[in-house]
Order: C-alpha cells, then structure tokens, then sequence
C-alpha cells in the first residue's frame, strides 16, 4: 500500500514526541469510544426500539405509574406483595441487603417477614417460597415466584371481595414461564398483575 | 579391574562424628545466609529458642516451645550433614586421586643439568625428566620420548598405555607410573591448578559456584519462601480479627513446615552429589555447569573406532570365485596371511582355522611379510607357487605382471563387499584370482541397545569414520545412529558442530588430538581424554581420565539426573505441604474456632502433638531422602512425556500422599508419651 | 442445569470463529474486512502521528502503553471531579471527593471497574461516557494488544522473531496492536450486544430521569424516579470487554441493566465470549493449535470444577431462612427472574474472567460459593480478562515448564528457548506480588481499628474485607458490597492494589518474552518437556491449584470455610 509509505517517519520517536503521541491517542481514542460509539448506538437504538429506550414505562389515564422493569412496594392487603427490598424500592437508592448467611440481623430480619406473611395469608412458615423473605439483589425487583403469588391468592381475594377463581386466573395468564423452556425462572411481574387486579376490580365494580 | 576406592560406604562411625561437627559448624549466620530457606529455618530457631528461655524465666510451660525448637534445629543439621555428606564424599574421590602425587620429587631440567626439587615446586612450563620405574610428578606433555604408562593411579585401569611424543597420545597425569623408558616433560599444570585442584573445588561448598539451574531453582524457591512468610505472618491478624488466637512457636513451625525445607536442604548435596557422580565415573568437569549442560545434549559426535567398533577389522568369511572349492580359498589365504601380524591377517588365520583348515607352513617356504607400501603379504612356498592376499587393486598388479587376467566376476565381488560396508581383500596365487575375504568393523556388543536408550531420550547420535561413505553407512545402519561422517577430518567435525548449533542444537564430542582442539572448544560438550594432546584437554570442558570413547553416554546420564533429581524434590516438597496445612492449621485454632475441628482430617491425638508430628516429620523427611539425593533419580530411557507422568506420580500424588500416614504415624508415637 | 450447559456451548460455538477472526486480524494476511476498517484505522494512525509498522522494543512498547494509560488517566480524573459543571449532566450530579475520584480512575484505567460509588446517582450523563465508556473500550484492547505482543514474541518459531533497525527483539507496535483491538473487535462486538439489549429493555437515551407515582400509594413510595440514559451502550462493553462496572449500583441485578433471562443470556455469554475466543485465536496466531487445546482443556476444567461448586453452593438453602421459609435455593440477594442457577453461574464466570459484573450480591453468597469465587480470582487465569487472563496463564505455563523440565532431566525450554534465572525471577515477581498485596493489605485491615469497614461481623467480616483486595488485584471489580468502602483508606489502598495488579503482570511476561525470543531455539526431540500433552496439562493445572491454595488456604479456611462449618454445625 502506497498509504503506508507516506505514513512512514523514518525517524525516532523522541521522548517528548512519545508524549505527544500518547496524548493525542488518549483525545483520540476518547472521543471515538466515549462519544462516537455511545452516541451512535444510542441512536440506531432508540430508532430500532423506542417504547424500551426510555425504560419501559407504563402509563395509565395519562399518567406516568411506573416501570415494568422496576418494582414498587405494596403493602394494602388487596395488592400482591413483591419481595423485600433493602433499598424501600427506591431506584435511585439501588441495593441489595448485602448480608450473609451468617449474619445476625438477616436471621432477625427473615424471622418478621416470616411472621408477617405467615399472619397476613394464613400459612405456616413452612409453606411460605423463599423469595418472600429474602430480599432481592437489585431492591427493585419487579418479579415473584408463583409460589410466592399463589400464597396470596386468598389474602388479596378476600380484601377486594373478588373471586378466588378470578384472582388465580389472573395469576395464571401472568405467569411467564422461562423462555424457549431454558432460560430463566418462572414468574410474575407484580406490577402489571396489580394493575390487571385494579383493572379486574374496576370491571366488577362497573357491573 | 576398577579399584576398591569407588565404593565408598555411605556412613561409618568416624565419618559420622566428623560429620557432625561439620553440621554444628556449618550453623554459622554466613554460612546458612547462602541458602535462603534454610536461613528462615535458622532465624524461627532463634525465636522459638528465646521464647523457651522467656518461659523458663517466667515460670509459663516452655516444654512444647523447646521441643519446636530442637527439631527445628536438627532440620538444619540435618540440611547441613546432608551437604557436609556429599561433599566429604566427593572430596574423599577427589583426595585419593591427589593423595598419589603427595611427596612426588621431580628431576627438573635447569640449564644443561638437572636438580632434584619437590613436585610442589614445579611450575608450568618447567621440562622434566622421568625415569622407567618412577612416578610421574605432574600433569604434562611429552615431549621428548615414548614410553608405557601405568595409569591405574588414575583410571583404575592396569593394563600399560602407550604415550609417545609428537602424537596425539602424548599426556601423562600426575601420579602414573613409568613403566619403560624414559621421558622428557612439559609440565602443563602447576600444583593446585591441575585439573583434580579444579575438580575437588567443584566439591567443596564454599567455593562451588552454583549452575544457572542451580540459581534459577534457587530464585523459585525463595520466592515461594517469601509467599509463605506472608501467609503466616498475615495469619496472626486474620485470627486476631476472627477471635483466635495464634502462639508464635506454632507459627514457627507451620512457617518450617511450609517453606520448601526438603528441596532447600538438599539443594546443595544434590549438586555436589551430581559433580561426584561424575568424578566416580572417572569424568573430571572443569565446571558444574558442563555436567549441567550434558543433560541438554541433543547431539552426540561419537567417534567409530573404539566407540561403536572394536577397532580393528576382522575377517568374516571366504567368498571363492565360482568353479573354486572354498577349501582351497581358505587355505591360500590362511598360509599368505601368516606373515602379516596385523589384527586384520590374524584374523583371517584365525577365521580359515575355525572353518576347518589344518595346513602349516612349510618350513622351506619364504615369507612376504605385509607392508603399508605393498599393501600385500604372501608366501613363496617351495613348489613355485606364490600365494599373496592384499588390497584389490595391488592383487591386480601381481596377477596381470604374472601374465594372468582379472576377471570381471572378481570386480562385481569386491564392489558387493565394499557396498555391504566391508573391506574387501583378494586373494590370488600367482596368475589367478582365487576369491574374496570381507574385513568388517565388528560392532561392540550391547552398543545398539545404548543407542536406543539415547534416542528414546531425544539424543541424535552421529558417527565419525575416516571410513568411505559406503562402510560408513553401513555401519551407521548396523550401530543404529542417525547420522555419519565419512571420511571426517578434524575440519569437517567442526563444520558439522556449527551447523547442528546454527539449528539450535547442542552438541557433545569425545576427542584426543591436538587438531580436535577445535571441534572441542566448539562443541558444547567437549570430552577431552586424558591420554589426549594438552591442546584437546584444555580446548574441552571435561576431561575423561578413562579415555574411554563411550564415556559420552554415561556423562549424558549423569547430567539428566542431576536435574531430574532436583526437580522431582522440589515437586515433593510443594506437594508436601498439604497435608502440613491439614495438620497444623487445626491445631492452631480448634481452642479459639471451633470450627476448623472439621479440618483435623487425620484425627491427631491433640494439638501439641499434631504440630509436633507435623515438624518432625518435615526434618525426618531430610535424612531420609539423603541417599536420594546423593544417588540421584533412577534415569530409566523414556521419552520425556513418560518420564514426566511418572515422575508427577511418584513425586507429586506421591508427595501429596505421603505425609498424611507419615504423619499419622507420628502423631501416634508421640501420644504414647504425651 | 440445561441453562448452564446451553451457555457453555453457545459461548464455546461464538468463540471459536471469533478467535480465527482475531488471529486473522493480528497476522499480516489480509482480509476481506480491511476494506471496512482499513481507512478508519488509518486516519486514526494519522490523527495520533504513529506508524503501524514502527518495530517497538518490549520496553518501547510497554512505555508507550504506560503513558497512554496515564494520560486517559488524568482526563478521566478531572472530568469525575469536575462533572458537576459540565455538559449532559441532567440530573444535577456533584463533583466526585479526590480520593474516590482517585480510585474510580485506577479502576477503570485498570480494566476493574472496582465501583465505590453508585453509578445511577454519582456520576454524570457525560463523565459516563467520557470517563468511563471510553476506558470501558480502551483498556481491555490495551490488555489485548499486550497479550498478541507476548504471544508473538515467545512463541515465534525460528527465524520468526521480528527485530527492530537497531537489531534489538521488537514485540510489535502498541498503537497499531491497540487500535486494531479497538476498531476490529473491541467496538463492532459491543454494538452488537447492545442493540440486542436495547430490545430487551435496557434503557438507551440521553434523557434524564422519568417520575412515576407507584400503584399502592399505602406503601410509602410517594414518586419513584426511574434512572435511565445511555445505559445500553455502556452496559454491552462492560460485558465484552470484562469491565464489569454497570450503571447502577447493584449492576446487572438491576432489571434495568439486565431486564429478561434473555438479556441475562446474552450478558453470561458476552462475559466470557472474547476471554474465551483469545484462548482459540493463540492456538491459530502462533500456529500451535495443539497448545491453543491445552489451555482451553486447562481452562474450561477449572472454569467447570469452580463453577459446579458454585452452583451447588447456590442451590443449598440459605442458613439464615432455616424453619421460616420452605426450603429453596439461596435467593437472598437474588433476582427471581434468573434464580439460582443463573447468577452462580454468572457470578463464576465474573470472576473467572475478571470481569467484575454481577447480576445477584456476592456478599449474601452462601460461604462456600463465595470461597468457590475467591478462588476464581485468585486463579485469575480461567479465561481471564481480555488478554491478561491468558498472560497470567503463561505465567503458570512457564512455571510448569520449569519444574516439568527438570523432571524430565532438560535445562527448562518453552518451545526450545532456555528458560534461565532472569525469565524465572520476573515470572517470581509476578507471581509473588499476589499474595504480598492481597493478604498484606487485608492484613493491615483488618489489624488497623476503624479502617475494615466490614458490615457483617466474624468470620465473613473477613471474607468482605479479603474480596475486595482480591478483586482490586485481579482487576475484577465485583465486591462483598455490605463493606463501608468508600473511606480514604479504602479508596486509596485499593488504588495501589489495582495499578500493580494490573502492570506488573503485563510488563514482567512482556519483558519475559522479549528475552526468550532473543534466544537460541533448540530443536524439539523425544526428549525435550513436550508442552502440549495431557499430562503437560495436568502438571500445569495442578500448579495453578496449588499456589492458589498454598497461598491462600489459611485465609479461606478462617474466613468462608469457618462460616461454613459454623454454620453447618
């Protein structure tokens, strides 16, 4: 290639001229990885996908209710209830509980949510899914096992003076399974199975 | 007969004590600074010793700490006996050889006369004169004379040699002995400078230079030394921090136990045991690193005659021409080979004898006695006829000058012995060819099966004749090696070492002659022999007292297994440390973590004992692996992917295995008392 | 379990053509892609004034990368401290205090992304991008162009060595070795991957942050902020390039970062995909295939045997729950779209490539799967991180060609060159400055009152203190996150771990096969150690484990093995 040729300095690289060289490989660089890729990719992607670029929002009567990605804490008898999160469900406080088996307050912690859920739905600590009681890695997380939503068919039926039938259905047809039967738990997006509740509530109410 | 001084036994009463003097001697801070493990040994025996003595003040139990500390001391003297052992041993071989030049008086040549002075006063250069019946004073040259030298001062060997003036076996070595004539000499070695002088400091300790395997082991094992000084000087915080609680003679110990005591002590015996080896086998190095370099050798130069062959051609049968009955081939050539009186004519005497042919000389016949010129010899017998046997082309002279022919059938005869890398020898009376007798190289028995063992280790072997190319491919295919020179001078030899290393090989070569001096400077490995010229001695970095050609061999196995030895030790001594862990981290905290109970896979009696089995063992493992080290792995001929499996069993499963019932067993002995 | 195995064999499946396309990009031939990269690799060859085919000595090359290194050190340093008033900043994020500005900066220049700060709510739209995506990008090409350097020197056959005008060994040219990583590979992969997040649901915008009002307003959440940005981009290159530094704290446990197993697929997978393919492309680049088999065999067992125990680990219940919830897996820290299984999985593979991102908290790890990830880390060599993962393996190699030689009766030789005292002592130092700073630092620690930090108390307090060393010298990242470790101490101890973690074991085995190469090649025989044979592999294995273990057993057994068994009895 000829290009290469009249690249060529035949002379040496002196030290401050390998200063030289390692800045402007530094500005260089730089630019074309942290502004260049990022921005491109940016914007081929919120082309390709737009409704997820922004988070995954869900709206309901205009307003701005939260994401499906990002759980929300529930605590009125008629909602599911989603894991314990050691961050109050705040994104911007993101957290996991960070505490080991072996430490102390996690036992104590496990023990009221144990007593507390095993109260609030009426079964032994026995039968209660793991996933209640321990607290998620994230602090957002948006799904529970359906053990988990099963245990609370009764609690949220009775509360919104629902069907138990109507309820299970609807934990039913949330129920997403892992995908192309490999990957992933199965699970239920407490969010948008709240949401179909009030929705199912609205529809019984209406009639 | 090799003599009785090269069984020396291992251990008796007086060396023992000398011993240990040697190893309470060597404990001195200097010395025990050139081996940095076992200076960490010494610095934990120092603190485990004060702490006894902070006890004993303070009336706390100080029975466990002095305990530690005796055993750890007897892990240095045992590292240290293990060295002093392997040197007194190779300086024992190297004294006998020198002791046989003490109180030697020379007759130096000053002026015209000559003056009686001691051997010690001698200096290189200085000519002396040696009479038949006394003993030579001094490595040197021949330079005026020829003379039979009794040697087995040196070599062990009695049979008398033939050193003369002028040839290439011109070297005489302190202490032979003059069996005939007298001889002038060059001295070439001053006292303390000789080659013995070198070889005793390669011995020695103190003076011994470590190899660069040697110094790059050396820099592995500190490193890992240092690793573990960090995990245990670390431990006592991490245990703090976690609510236990560490002593520090317990610390000691599992430092010791952990740092590779068992290769570290050994280092230095292995090596000095290596150079001894050596010198057992008559082999004087001018440097470690030589026999270091032996186990590298990709190629070795061996030379035909006296190597692979006996040396000298013998007659293997009788070809007659067709229409002639073979006893009368035998015959004929039985009476004109009687009066040739080298190995070649007797052997075809002896060879017509053995098949059956009873005729003798008569008495009235005359004799054509054989001669380099003529390249004949013959008979005149009584009755006219004129038997001769010779070379091909000389036989022709005789039969056409005798008015006969030379038939073609005799030419496709010789021709077919010469390609079977024989030599050819006809035999004709008078006007007549009779037939042909193959000469062949006879190959020394046991050689091939030498040659497989060194190919199976990765070594090329390649033959150097004078002979044509013909014989010499042929016996190149009979012997086994790879490759020849036919035809070799001293040049080609040289030219052929370059190439093999310019492809990155290294090269051995055995040689004597003043013209080899090249060749052997050239050669990574260059074995002089000691009957060789002064010039071969000092081009090569070993020198081979011997002068026995397949030397070559045994110097490769000698170098091999001093490296196996250290490697399979060090892996021993890593892999060792597992169970050391097993052993004595449980100990340290069963009192204050419950826990690591769990860890006590061996069940040990208690704590105290565990530790206590756990060093003890570490130091018995020293003693116990001395004659190891001194003897070297046993080297058996296998690739190295085969060696390397089943070294890593032995010494690394094995390594790992071992020290778990060893220190069961210990443990079990100590609860007996404890 | 079949999750596990579907990994394993996509990653292994990608990986392999991959590595021929790298070994394609670093041998001379051309390829039809030159086309494509060819003109943007030569106007940026231009914009920095270099020549691609200048020859570098080992100590020019490793100048070169060292003042590269240190002047994207210094931008990215004053761009943390002052994002607070610069541009794309729409949240209103504050400057960055110096020490944990300090840390931040050795731990990206380092290829860590060591984290102790929360990226969603301490760093800038723009020192994202600028400071750290960037780096993202660099510093794992640097750690590749590093490794074709080594691998082209030591291994050249015979007359192959490449000299510079003054006859000295060149190891090549950095600029030239680093921009192709860049263009090539480094770039068009990360794209890839983050456009297949960006469908799953990773945030991808410059926007700021959208308010929401949660559902159940009983429950005390008033508005929810929910964190968005360029998060895609980011995320994708912190996968391939093992940086492992995310945009949110919790990194890829966040459902933003990681939003489906989908997503959770193609993060596992890109974790391990260029590790892996490097392994394949040394076998192809030095034209030893059979060697390129020895290392992935060693590789892939440990990766296997340390991932297995990990997940077992994982699928046994967490102690703390025992009688107050029905048995099940350790789900504490724990994302219930992956379970178990998957983030065991990821959490091995993290920190067997050094990767350093995770998507569960290691902290809350049963005992046993956290010692099965310290472990990971102080291996440091199961794929590795891009290009140093496999020069810390060369540096295991050398060490079992040196005792493998000597068992066998040669004078130590990696492919017929004379491994001496010189070679034996720079890989010493390598090696030996693990334990020194790993255990050393935890020691001072843990000894000095107030300075560990730890958030559990006992024998796991230790473990989060040792973890984090671990990670800063392995340049990993991840963490036992409950450790206070945002402390002058912290940050700047760290800082010292994480810089000689990363370049002494980048210039020592450069130095190393700068000599090599310079040496006299002997021929192989029968005779000579043969490198690549299985039992060459387990000689090389069995030295990995051992000086993991023989370094580092005391501490695992008083700090994860002891809560283990406290636990267990």
């Amino acid at each position: 290639m000829n290009k290469r040729e009249s690249l060529a300095p035949a002379r040496p690289v002196t030290p401050a001229g390998s200063w030289i060289q390692a800045l402007r490989g530094a500005l260089v660089l730089m630019v074309l990885c942290g502004v260049l890729y990022p921005l491109v990719t940016v914007a081929i992607g919120a082309l390709l996908f737009p409704d997820q670029s922004t988070g995954s929002l869900i709206e309901r009567d205009g307003r701005v209710i939260g994401s499906a990605l990002v759980g929300q804490p529930f605590s009125a008898p008629g909602y599911f209830q989603g894991r314990p999160s050691a961050a109050g469900y705040d994104p911007f406080a993101l957290s996991g509980s960070n505490q080991a088996p072996s430490h102390p307050d996690l036992r104590e912690r496990a023990a009221a949510s144990s007593k507390a859920i095993a109260a609030a739905n009426g079964v032994a600590p026995a039968a209660i899914p793991v996933d209640l009681i321990a607290a998620s890695g994230s602090g957002i997380d948006p799904h529970i096992s359906p053990e988990a939503a099963e245990i609370q068919i009764d609690r949220v039926s009775s509360a919104r003076g629902l069907p138990r039938d109507a309820v299970a259905v609807l934990v039913a047809t949330h129920l997403e399974g892992p995908v192309l039967g490999v990957l992933g738990q199965p699970r239920l997006n407490v969010l948008r199975l709240n949401l179909a509740l009030d929705a199912l509530g609205a529809q019984v109410t209406a009639r | 007969m090799k003599q009785a001084r090269s069984r020396l036994r291992l251990v008796n009463a007086h060396t023992l004590a000398r011993l240990a003097g040697e190893s309470v001697r060597r404990l001195h801070p200097r010395w025990l600074a050139r081996n940095p493990v076992m200076f960490v040994v010494g610095v934990g025996t120092l603190v485990t010793l004060w702490l006894t003595g902070a006890d004993l003040l303070a009336g706390r139990p100080w029975g466990f700490d002095l305990a530690i500390t005796l055993i750890l001391l007897f892990t240095l003297l045992f590292a240290n006996a293990a060295e002093a052992l392997a040197e007194a041993r190779g300086r024992a071989q190297a004294e006998s050889l020198r002791s046989t030049r003490e109180g030697l008086v020379a007759r130096r040549i000053q002026g015209a006369g000559e003056e009686q002075v001691p051997a010690t006063a001698l200096r290189r250069g200085d000519r002396i004169r040696v009479l038949a019946g006394e003993l030579i004073p001094a490595d040197g040259e021949i330079v005026e004379g020829a003379a039979s030298i009794n040697e087995s001062a040196v070599t062990g060997e009695s049979a008398p040699v033939l050193r003369e003036a002028g040839t290439d076996n011109s070297g005489v070595s302190a202490g032979t002995k003059l069996l005939t004539d007298s001889i002038l000499v060059e001295v070439t070695a001053e006292v303390g400078q000789s080659m013995l002088d070198r070889m005793i400091a390669l011995v020695e300790s103190a003076k011994r230079q470590k190899t660069p395997n040697e110094i790059a082991l050396t820099v592995l094992l500190s490193a890992l030394t240092l690793v573990f000084l960090i995990v245990v000087a670390t431990l006592v915080p991490f245990a703090a921090f976690v609510g236990g609680e560490t002593s520090v003679p317990v610390l000691v110990a599992l430092l010791v136990c952990l740092i590779p005591t068992t290769i570290g002590g050994l280092l230095p015996a292995i090596g000095i045991a290596g150079m001894d080896r050596a010198m057992r086998a008559n082999l004087v190095a001018k440097s470690g690193r030589a026999v270091e370099v032996a186990g590298n050798i990709d190629t070795l130069l061996l030379d035909k005659t006296g190597t692979i062959t006996h040396g000298d051609r013998q007659a293997t049968d009788f070809l007659p021409l067709i229409n002639l009955a073979p006893e009368r081939l035998r015959t004929a050539a039985l009476l004109a080979s009687l009066a040739d009186p080298t190995p070649e004519g007797k052997s075809i005497v002896a060879l017509a004898r053995s098949r059956g042919a009873v005729v003798e000389a008569d008495p009235e016949a005359r004799f054509l006695p054989f001669s380099a010129r003529t390249r004949l010899s013959g008979i005149d017998q009584p009755d006219g006829r004129r038997l001769r046997k010779g070379a091909p082309d000389a036989i022709r002279r005789f039969v056409t000058e005798n008015g006969g022919s030379y038939p073609d059938e005799t030419t496709a005869l010789v021709e077919r012995v010469a390609r079977g890398g024989a030599t050819p020898l006809v035999v004709a009376e008078d006007d007549r060819v009779l037939g042909v007798v193959p000469l062949s190289d006879i190959i020394k028995s046991g050689i091939k099966e030498r040659f497989q063992r060194l190919h199976a280790m990765g070594i090329r072997t390649v033959l150097i004749t004078g002979d044509n190319p013909l014989t010499a491919a042929a016996i190149a295919a009979e012997a086994g090696v790879a490759d020849y020179i036919a035809e070799a001078t001293p040049e080609d030899k040289l030219e052929y070492i370059r190439r093999e290393q310019a492809q990155g090989r290294l090269v051995a070569m055995m040689g004597d002659g003043t013209n080899d001096a090249p060749a052997l400077a050239q050669a990574d490995l260059g074995l002089a022999m000691n009957s060789g010229t002064q010039a071969a001695k000092e081009a090569g970095n070993m020198v081979d007292l011997d002068s026995d050609p397949t030397k070559l061999l045994e110097v490769v196995e000698i170098g091999k297994q001093l490296l196996v030895t250290r490697g399979a030790l060090t892996t021993f001594s890593l892999a060792n440390d597992v169970a050391k862990y097993f052993a004595i981290l449980p100990a340290i905290f069963v009192a204050s973590v419950p826990a690591m109970r769990t860890f006590d896979i061996m069940h040990l009696h208690s704590p105290a004992t565990a530790v206590l089995a756990a060093v003890i063992f570490n130091a018995l493992v020293i003693p116990a692996l001395v004659p190891f080290a001194l003897r070297g792995v046993r080297l058996r001929p296998a690739s190295a992917d085969v060696l390397l499996r089943r070294n890593l069993l032995i010494y690394g499963l094995g390594g790992l295995l071992l020290p778990f019932p060893a220190i069961k067993l210990i443990d079990l002995g100590l609860g007996l008392f404890l | 379990m079949n999750e596990v195995l579907l990994i394993y064999a996509v990653a292994l499946l990608l990986a392999w053509p991959l590595g021929r396309y790298l070994a394609a990009i670093y041998s001379a031939t051309p390829t039809a892609l030159d086309r494509v990269f060819g003109p943007v690799e030569w106007l940026i060859y231009r914009a920095i004034g270099v020549h691609p085919l200048a020859p570098m000595t080992w100590k020019e090359y490793g100048k070169a990368l060292l003042k590269l290194h240190l002047i994207i050190g210094l931008v990215a340093l004053m761009i943390l401290m002052q994002q607070g008033w610069l541009p794309l900043n729409p949240d209103g994020i504050e400057g960055m205090r110096w020490d944990l500005a300090l840390h931040t900066t050795a731990s990206f220049i380092t290829n860590t992304n060591q984290q102790h700060y929360s990226g969603q709510a301490q760093i800038s739209y723009f020192a994202h991008l600028f400071a750290i995506v960037s780096l993202q990008v660099i510093t794992p090409a640097a750690g590749m162009a590093a490794l074709v350097a080594i691998l082209r020197t030591a291994f050249a056959r015979r007359d192959e060595t490449a000299l510079t005008a003054e006859g000295a060994v060149s190891v090549g040219n950095f600029h030239a070795d680093l921009v192709r990583a860049i263009v090539r590979v480094m770039l068009p992969v990360a794209f890839i991957t983050a456009l297949l997040l960006a469908w799953q649901g990773v945030p991808n915008t410059l926007e700021g942050a959208r308010i929401a009002t949660p559902l159940d307003a009983s429950a005390g959440l008033a508005e929810q902020r929910i964190p968005v940005g360029p998060v895609a981009p980011m995320v994708a290159i912190k996968q391939v390039g093992t940086n492992g530094g995310g945009w949110y704290g919790p990194n890829s446990a966040v459902p933003l970062e990681n939003p489906t197993p989908v997503s959770n697929f193609v993060e596992t997978i890109a974790i391990v995909l260029i590790p892996m393919a490097l392994v394949f492309m040394a076998g192809y680049l030095t034209g030893r295939r059979r060697l390129g088999v020895l290392v992935m065999g060693v590789m892939l067992s440990l990766s296997v045997l340390l991932t297995g125990i990990n997940i077992w680990s994982e699928n046994q219940p967490n102690a703390a729950f025992a009688d107050l919830a029905a048995e099940g897996p350790n789900l504490e820290g724990k994302e219930v779209r992956f379970g178990a299984t998957a983030t065991a999985l990821w959490g091995s593979f993290t920190t067997q490539t050094s990767n350093g991102s995770v998507n569960g908290m290691h902290d809350s790890f049963n005992p046993v799967g956290g010692a099965s990830m310290l472990m990971d880390m102080f291996i440091n060599a199961t794929f590795g991180g891009v290009g140093v993962g496999l020069i810390n393996f060369l540096l295991f190699l050398l060490l079992a060609v040196f005792l493998g030689s000597l068992m066998v009766g040669r004078s130590p030789e990696l492919y017929g060159r004379a491994l001496e005292a010189r070679e034996i002592k720079l890989v010493c130092i390598a090696l030996l400055l693990q334990p020194l700073l790993i255990l050393g630092l935890t020691a001072l620690a843990v000894a000095i009152p107030g300075l560990a930090g730890n958030s559990n108390p006992g024998f796991h307090g230790l473990s989060q203190v040792l973890y984090e060393y671990t990670s800063a010298f392995a340049n990993n990242g991840s963490g036992f996150e409950g450790l206070g470790d945002n402390t002058v101490w912290w940050n700047l101890s760290c800082a010292v771990a994480l810089i000689l973690g990363r370049f002494i074991p980048i210039l020592a085995p450069l130095a190393v096969a700068a000599h090599l190469a310079g040496k006299r090649v002997a021929p192989t025989t029968s005779g000579s150690l043969a490198v690549e044979t299985p039992t060459f592999a387990v000689l090389t294995l069995g030295i990995i484990v051992m000086f993991a273990l023989l370094s580092f057993f005391p501490v695992l057994a008083l700090g994860p093995f002891a809560e283990y068994l406290s636990l267990a009895g």
